[in-house]
């Protein structure tokens, strides 16, 4: 256990000294976009005053994703490929499965975080959103479940991707992921898409912003909020199969 | 009473690239089936062909071979990094594969490339790996702060590792691996690429640890490490022990001692002969192209033999190269190669 924490405790202090560049990186571009989209075109009339409280939910989701992705995932690939920086940490006398959760852990840590500092921001710069107070537990049990999302996604592509195909990673797996994560728009709009509706339902994306309207706006339409849990769930659980037994494979050989 | 170490029959096929310990430079492993050909779909690379070892409690040994004769990997397995495919490997009483956390708790790690963490400082990086190993946080600081100043890096202590040299990213490695105090300390080519000085104030850190009662393994492809260093050796090569024991019985199992390597531009069978009958000769090898091992008690006293020998047997002498008794003689008796390749 005291290992365990130790190996948090690392990861805690050099997330505090990059905490500047870290927090522009989850700050900055949810930030722009929320002021484009939730200042710019609501009040110049292109988009109606309701699109903020339908937008919000979306941008929290995108930033903890990214955020939990790129704080595990990042450092995982040049520290497996490039200086093997975590061979002091196998060494660590704990199981190197207790590793991996480790870094799960930290990444849920760092979604938490991100959630946490964005959301705030967001409601500032769109100049205050109605939302709804009437469900803090599933709104706590979604913003857990996206987090977990992050971090062990971040796991696995951390412990799957090339040191060569970072960019790739941003263009081909998150970009997509992002946009057809229902996060600029609710799942209901996609119904003149009939196939691309069906689709974007093997997305966890769509059930993080679906979730996280089902609890903040409720007044939009939204996914059912049991079966938003339900999937996160799912894929939570697969994702952390396949990103220990990635870890374990990219650690032994 | 110190922790020794033992591994019965260890084999280890690679079947994805193996870890390779000097990158860039050529592997020199057994391919299957004797050809260098890899086939597109799948790797097979056996880099341990049966090793058995027995180092004792509180021993310094020495793993000497050329690159990719198997010395990473038989540490690699030693310290929970690589599954063997067959065999088993012992630290103290535990199977490394079978209980690696207890394992983890005996062993310090040198690795041959420094894989500091370099999003941390010098002190930060003993610090955090004495909390690994759950060193309270006064203990901690206190044998951080002696690392930090036997192995001279005060100056730079609470910097990121950026700007480091080779040589003093090396000594924050062995003081990392020093800093839970492990019975074992594994040192995978300490001294490569690290200035003369610094090497000596290796090896004295080295010998000091051994004092304190711990068994140290130490790789190397350096004759005069393994040699001042170690108390015995084994000589590997293409995933086998060759030869082990004392540098100084090892010495004196090779016939003579003395290796004289000459080349001819020919090699008649009467020279052949009649160098084999010169005085003090024990061995003599031909080799291709002209090429001749004498394996003699002399060194150059027999050089005005050999030089008559060649005239009268109306050949020319290109070159000869005198080597006294030493662990490079002995690779050489063994492989009939030279250990630098």
């Amino acid at each position: 256990m005291s290992t365990f924490l130790a190996l948090l405790a690392r990861d805690a202090r050099v997330a505090r000294r990059n905490l500047v560049p870290l927090l522009i990186q989850v700050l900055l571009q949810p930030m722009l976009f929320v002021f484009i989209f939730g200042q710019v075109m609501t009040r110049s009339g292109f988009l109606p005053p309701e699109y903020k409280s339908l937008l919000l939910p979306g941008i929290i989701a995108i930033s903890m994703l990214l955020a939990g992705i790129q704080s595990v995932a990042l450092p995982l690939i040049t520290e497996l490929q490039f200086t093997r920086e975590i061979e002091d940490r196998l060494l660590a006398p704990i199981a190197i499965e207790w590793v991996a959760v480790e870094k799960i852990l930290a990444g849920v840590l760092q979604a938490l975080a991100a959630g946490l500092v964005v959301f705030p921001a967001a409601w500032l710069i769109m100049g205050g959103v109605e939302l709804s107070r009437e469900h803090p537990g599933l709104f706590a049990a979604i913003a857990i479940g996206i987090s977990l999302l992050a971090a062990t996604g971040g796991l696995a592509l951390g412990c799957t991707v090339g040191s060569t195909q970072i960019g790739l990673l941003f263009t081909l797996v998150l970009g997509p992921i992002i946009f057809f994560g229902c996060t600029y728009y609710p799942w209901s709009a996609l119904e003149s898409f009939p196939l691309l509706q069906k689709l974007v339902l093997i997305n966890p994306l769509v059930y993080g912003c679906e979730g996280l309207r089902a609890a903040l706006a409720p007044q939009h339409p939204h996914l059912p909020a049991g079966a938003a849990i339900i999937a996160l769930l799912v894929w939570d659980s697969a994702l952390i199969w396949v990103g220990i037994r990635q870890f374990r494979r990219k650690t032994i050989s | 009473m110190g922790t020794g170490i033992r591994t019965v029959e260890l084999r280890k096929t690679f079947t994805s690239p193996p870890p390779a310990a000097t990158p860039g430079r050529h592997l020199g492993f057994t391919m299957a089936g004797g050809l260098k050909r890899r086939s597109r779909k799948s790797v097979h690379v056996v880099a341990l062909d049966g090793v058995s070892l027995e180092v004792r409690p509180g021993e310094i040994f020495g793993l000497l071979g050329p690159n990719g004769a198997g010395k990473t990997t038989t540490i690699g397995i030693l310290t929970t990094k690589v599954r063997p495919t067959a065999g088993e490997a012992w630290i103290g009483p535990h199977e490394v594969w079978k209980r690696p956390v207890e394992v983890k708790r005996l062993i310090g790690v040198v690795p041959q490339t420094p894989n500091l963490d370099f999003a941390l400082t010098a002190r930060e990086i003993l610090l955090f790996h004495g909390a690994y190993f759950g060193i309270g946080s006064a203990a901690r600081a206190r044998r951080a702060q002696e690392l930090l100043e036997r192995f001279q890096l005060q100056e730079r202590a609470d910097q990121l590792l950026l700007g480091f040299s080779g040589g003093m990213l090396q000594r924050l490695s062995i003081a990392r691996a020093m800093m839970h105090d492990p019975e074992v300390l594994f040192l995978d080519e300490p001294s490569a690429g690290l200035d003369p000085q610094t090497r000596l104030l290796l090896w004295e850190i080295v010998r000091d640890y051994h004092r304190r009662g711990k068994t140290i393994l130490l790789t190397t492809h350096n004759m005069e490490e393994a040699d001042t260093l170690s108390e015995r050796l084994a000589i590997v090569d293409h995933g086998r022990v060759i030869a082990c024991g004392s540098p100084a019985q090892l010495k004196a199992s090779i016939p003579g001692g003395f290796v004289l390597r000459l080349q001819f531009d020919a090699t008649p069978p009467e020279l052949l002969r009649a160098l084999g009958a010169l005085a003090t000769v024990r061995e003599l090898r031909p080799g291709a192209g002209g090429g001749v091992d004498l394996y003699a008690d002399r060194g150059g006293a027999l050089v005005g033999e050999i030089a008559r020998l060649a005239a009268l047997h109306q050949v020319n002498l290109h070159d000869l190269h005198i080597a006294e008794p030493s662990l490079e003689n002995l690779f050489l008796h063994h492989t009939g190669r030279s250990l630098r390749g």
